[in-house]
Formats: C-alpha cells, sequence, structure tokens
C-alpha cells in the first residue's frame, strides 16, 4: 500500500544511468500533467485569494488586485474555526496513535509467526476502506445518536445524564476523524514494527532494561518512521477534513472546521477569495507544522 | 528501574516483551470489533425495510437489494456508474502516466531529481480541500465548466503520486540484469520493454491501479469541488445524509465492500500460498 510507502526506506537504485531522451520522454507526460492541474492551479488559488468584487458586479463576480485584506479578513472572521481544525486534527492523530500503536505491534511483532493471521488482520485493517467513509461516518452518527439503542441504555443505566448528546459535540467530530483516519496511522507503524528486529529488545532486557524501558528507549525510537509517518498520514487529511465536522454528519453549528467553512464560501457563498485565502492559510500551515515536526523528531529523510 | 531479581531466559521472555501475554491480544480482538461496527452496520441496514429514510429498523427485508436501481429514477445506480466511470478512466490515465515516472526516478539519473520528488510528494501532504478548491478556482479562472471530465482530471491528478510510490518500490527490486539480458539477446527496446519489465513490474503496477481506482471511487472532497451538476455515489451519499440515507445506498455499498473483500483476500491468500511453495523449494 502507498501508506506503507512512507514509512518504507526507499530502496537503492541499482547502477541508475546518465539521464537520457528516454528519461525525459518517461517523466514528461506525468510532469506536465502535475503542474498542469496541481502547481497551476495552487497559483491560481493564491491569485483568487488576492480578488477584490467587481464594482457593480453580481454576487461571485471578482477582479484581479492585490487585496490583501482578504485575508485579515478572514483571519477575523473565522479565527475560531482555523483553531478548532488544527486542535481537532491533533486531537484525533494523538487519539488514533494511542489506539493503533497496540494493534500494528500485535500485528506486526507478536503475529509474526502466523503469515496467514497477520495478512488477515492487515485485511482487516484496510477493511473500512471498502465502504464509502461518508457511510461510516453516517453509521456512527446513527449509532451513536440520541434516539439510538447505545445512548439510550447507557442513559438508562444512569451513566449518562439525561440530556447528554453525543452528535453535534466537538468530541463526535474528534471521534469520527480518529475512526476514519485510523488505518492511515495502523499501516505505517504496522510497517516499522514487522521490521523490529527483536533481538534489540533482548539486549535490552539482558541489560536489566524493564519491559516498560526496553519500549521506551528501544521500541519506540526504532519505530519512529512509522510514527512521523502515522501521524502526518493523519494530521493533514484531518485538518482539511469538512465530512466529520459537518451538520448532517458528526457535527454541529460550534464544531465547523476550516473545510466547512472553504465549501460554504466557495460552493454556496460564492466568496471565491474568501474561500481561496482560507485554504492557502490552511496550506501554509500545514507545510510550516509539518516542516518543523519532520525537523524535530529528526526524520527528514522520510520525504 | 533495574529489573535484576525478575530476569528470566528462554520463552519467558518473549512474553515478557510485551504488555502482558493476554491483554495484547484481548485489545486486538476489541480494536477489529470497533473498526468494523460501522460496516455490520452499514450490512444489516441493507436489509432494512424502510420507506425513504433509513434510521431505525423496521423489519428484515430482500427488496433493496433485487430493486436497488428502481428508487428515485435510479438515482444512486446512475451516480455509481459515474464513479466506476470516473474511476477507471482516472486509474488507466494515472497508472500509466505514474509507471512512466516511476521507471524513469529509479532507472535514470538527473539533475532535477530532487524536485521532481518534491512535486510528486506535495499533492499527497495536501489537504483535500485544498486541491479541490484550487482546481475549481483553475477551472473558473479559465472559464472551464464542470463536467465528468473536470471530475476525471481532478482524480487522475492526485492517483499520480500515490501510483509512483507504489511502482516505484516494484522497480527498485527488479533486477536490471534481466533486462540487460534481453538485449544480449537482441530484443528491441520495445521488445524488452514488453516481454521482459513490463511482465515483471506487473504486481506493483495492478496494486497501483486498485488503490488508485479505491481512492477515485471514495473520493469524495475534491470531487463536490469540480463536479457540478454530475452525481459521484459519495456525493450521492452526502447530499442525501440530510434527510436520512435511503437503504440502496447500503446496498451499493455493502455490494463494492464483499466484492473488495473478496479480492483483496484473494489476493493475499494465493500469495501467500506462493510464499509457501518458495519456501518449500528454498
Amino acid at each position: 500500500m502507498a501508506f506503507a510507502a512512507f514509512a518504507t526506506a526507499e530502496a537503492q537504485p541499482q547502477a541508475p544511468r546518465k539521464s537520457s531522451r528516454i528519461a525525459l520522454f518517461l517523466l514528461l507526460p506525468g510532469i506536465l500533467y502535475l503542474v498542469l492541474f496541481f502547481l497551476t492551479p495552487l497559483v491560481s488559488l493564491l491569485l483568487t485569494s488576492l480578488q477584490a468584487p467587481l464594482e457593480y458586479g453580481d454576487i461571485g463576480q471578482y477582479q484581479y488586485a492585490f487585496n490583501w485584506q482578504n485575508y485579515v479578513d478572514v483571519m477575523t472572521a473565522y479565527w475560531p474555526h482555523i483553531l478548532r481544525s488544527f486542535g481537532y486534527a491533533l486531537a484525533a492523530t494523538v487519539f488514533a496513535l494511542l489506539f493503533s500503536y497496540p494493534l500494528a505491534y500485535f500485528i506486526g511483532v507478536k503475529a509474526r509467526r502466523w503469515p496467514l493471521l497477520q495478512s488477515l488482520m492487515l485485511v482487516l485493517v484496510i477493511a473500512p476502506f471498502f465502504i464509502s467513509f461518508l457511510l461510516r461516518t453516517l453509521a456512527w452518527k446513527q449509532i451513536l445518536s440520541d434516539e439510538s439503542f447505545v445512548i439510550t441504555s447507557l442513559k438508562a443505566l444512569s451513566l449518562l445524564g439525561p440530556d447528554a448528546h453525543f452528535t453535534g459535540t466537538p468530541f463526535a467530530v474528534i471521534f469520527g476523524l480518529t475512526y476514519n483516519f485510523i488505518p492511515f496511522m495502523t499501516l505505517p507503524l504496522y510497517t516499522a514494527l514487522e521490521r523490529l528486529d527483536l533481538r534489540y529488545l533482548e539486549a535490552g532486557s539482558d541489560l536489566y532494561a524493564n519491559p516498560f524501558t526496553v519500549f521506551r528507549k528501544i521500541t519506540i525510537p526504532l519505530s519512529m518512521p512509522g510514527i512521523v509517518a502515522g501521524t502526518l498520514l493523519t494530521f493533514i487529511p484531518a485538518a482539511g477534513d469538512y465530512v466529520n465536522a459537518s451538520r448532517d454528519f458528526l457535527g454541529g453549528p460550534d464544531t465547523q472546521m476550516m473545510g466547512n467553512v472553504i465549501e460554504a464560501n466557495f460552493l454556496v457563498l460564492l466568496n471565491y477569495p474568501a474561500a481561496a485565502a482560507l485554504s492557502i492559510i490552511l496550506m501554509a500551515a500545514i507545510l510550516v507544522l509539518v516542516g518543523v515536526y519532520v525537523k524535530r523528531s529528526g526524520t527528514e529523510d522520510l520525504l | 528501574m533495574s529489573a535484576r531479581g525478575r530476569r528470566s531466559t528462554g520463552p519467558a521472555r518473549q512474553g515478557r516483551i510485551g504488555l502482558g501475554s493476554w491483554l495484547l491480544p484481548a485489545y486486538t480482538i476489541l480494536a477489529f470489533v470497533f473498526l468494523l461496527i460501522p460496516i455490520v452496520y452499514t450490512f444489516v441496514f441493507s436489509f432494512n425495510d424502510s420507506v425513504k429514510s433509513n434510521i431505525a429498523w423496521r423489519g428484515f427485508t430482500f427488496d433493496k437489494w433485487l430493486n436497488v436501481c428502481n428508487v428515485e429514477g435510479g438515482a444512486v445506480c446512475e451516480a455509481f456508474a459515474n464513479s466506476v466511470i470516473i474511476g477507471v478512466v482516472a486509474t488507466v490515465i494515472a497508472t500509466t502516466l505514474g509507471t512512466m515516472i516511476a521507471i524513469a526516478l529509479v532507472r535514470y539519473r538527473f539533475r532535477a531529481r530532487s524536485v521532481i520528488s518534491l512535486l510528486l510528494f506535495l499533492p499527497m501532504a495536501t489537504p483535500e480541500v485544498v486541491l479541490g478548491a484550487g482546481l475549481a478556482a483553475q477551472f473558473l479562472a479559465v472559464g472551464v465548466p464542470k463536467d465528468i471530465t473536470t471530475i476525471i482530471l481532478a482524480h487522475t491528478m492526485f492517483c499520480i503520486s500515490f501510483v509512483v510510490v507504489t511502482v516505484k518500490a516494484r522497480v527498485a527490486s527488479l533486477d536490471p540484469a534481466l533486462e540487460e539480458a534481453g538485449r544480449d539477446l537482441y530484443g528491441s527496446p520495445s521488445q524488452v520493454f514488453w516481454r521482459v519489465t513490463f511482465p515483471l513490474l506487473t504486481p506493483g503496477i495492478v496494486a497501483a491501479a486498485l488503490l488508485s481506482f479505491a481512492l477515485s471511487f471514495d473520493d469524495f472532497i475534491i470531487t463536490n469541488f469540480n463536479s457540478g451538476s454530475v452525481s459521484t455515489f459519495p456525493k450521492y451519499v452526502y447530499i442525501s445524509a440530510s434527510r436520512g440515507i435511503p437503504a440502496e445506498a447500503n446496498v451499493i455499498a455493502s455490494a463494492v465492500f464483499l466484492f473488495a473483500l473478496v479480492l483483496v483476500i484473494g489476493a493475499q491468500v494465493s500469495r501467500a500460498a506462493r510464499a509457501k511453495r518458495l519456501a518449500k523449494l528454498g
């Protein structure tokens, strides 16, 4: 899987040849495609974020300008959404890591002796991907809605207050984000742990380290590439997600994230400059955060 | 911190490395139950005898499976068909372009290498909402109307990088001596490619194509920005979410799930069997 590739050290190419016309022929179409449909749109987005409304235009009509005020406006109007996006994404990433690590450890280390079981467990990890993620999220919404069996029983047992809600709360949105991105966390962790040499752990306990110290000083550092890859693969899409936080899914009016605001501005209000400015802010913040994180964790060569 | 007194040797130590011998397996089982809950829910509710929305359980029926396309003028099936068409076309283009790039990256040295690697990495590190809004802004600026073509263009874009990553691993494990042997036997470059390189790369290319199709089929965010009035399966689900999804959506999702499950388990079992055979030989 591609998710695993993030954590896989690139195999050394054997005897690469000097560049040639063949290399150019192989690269050009794909690279051109990405320039045309990935890079240029980013430039378009930047230009759109600086647009100003046409003087006597209709809603949705803008002209090119250098209207930096757009950035100030969206920051003032949407700072809670910006903070929420990164807060929710961070929480979901931490929960997904805590959930996935023991699971990946079992599949990658304990299940090594049974390859068939290991493969079947990997299939189970990616099984949620085979159902549309919208339907998975809706299923949780219905399972955890106020009238559902789960919530009514918890209320009957007085484990929840009579007025307690689950859907529409920040907790529900973080729950949904965590659930949806768990496979993105588990797979890179599995790839890293699967290659863990158990003799290091034995050496650790031979040197009188207790299991906790062995875990902290050996297992975690050796699985660091998996942790970095998994947290990035969870955090980035979670910060931009707008399905979980949508009102029709697990969110409510007070849980809207940047993705929801970008969607509303672009597709409903036709306020393209605001949507574009928010997108640029989201992307810039993620690039900075990822850069700092990768540097601090000492895994630059991963990228 | 010292565990001097408790030091043990032999198999007993194996258990001490983990978090206890029963705790971890028990946790794993619970974790899988948790992961599978919404899938089971979706499957069970595809048999719900509901009228329009599919929220409360109203009894068991096979009707929804037998009449998937008879609801709302076949809206679910039309959306599903669109998703399949988009997935197939985007997969074919992305797999072709991505495989070419992967071969070039492993086999040739050139100066722009790090720039190209960055260009391939960035789409995977950009939130989908930014990719979607960017393309939509671009189509708006150029005046291209949104339809099925713009969806395909968008999906191909985000699939290419994943294809490159997947195929590259396969190319890197390929022994160039095999291609050299082909050339030594007077194979023309195209003969060497189609008779030696391509067959050896096939498992990687198939994996990349499946991944690409899955990504395209399940994509909602980028699609929503670039689809105009065209419906896809995820978009259909999103729009109906406000009034409760009809059971027909659960039928389609369950069918896709079963199909994918059979496909993947089949591939895993055959791989395990092959590994066993090879182990016996070796």
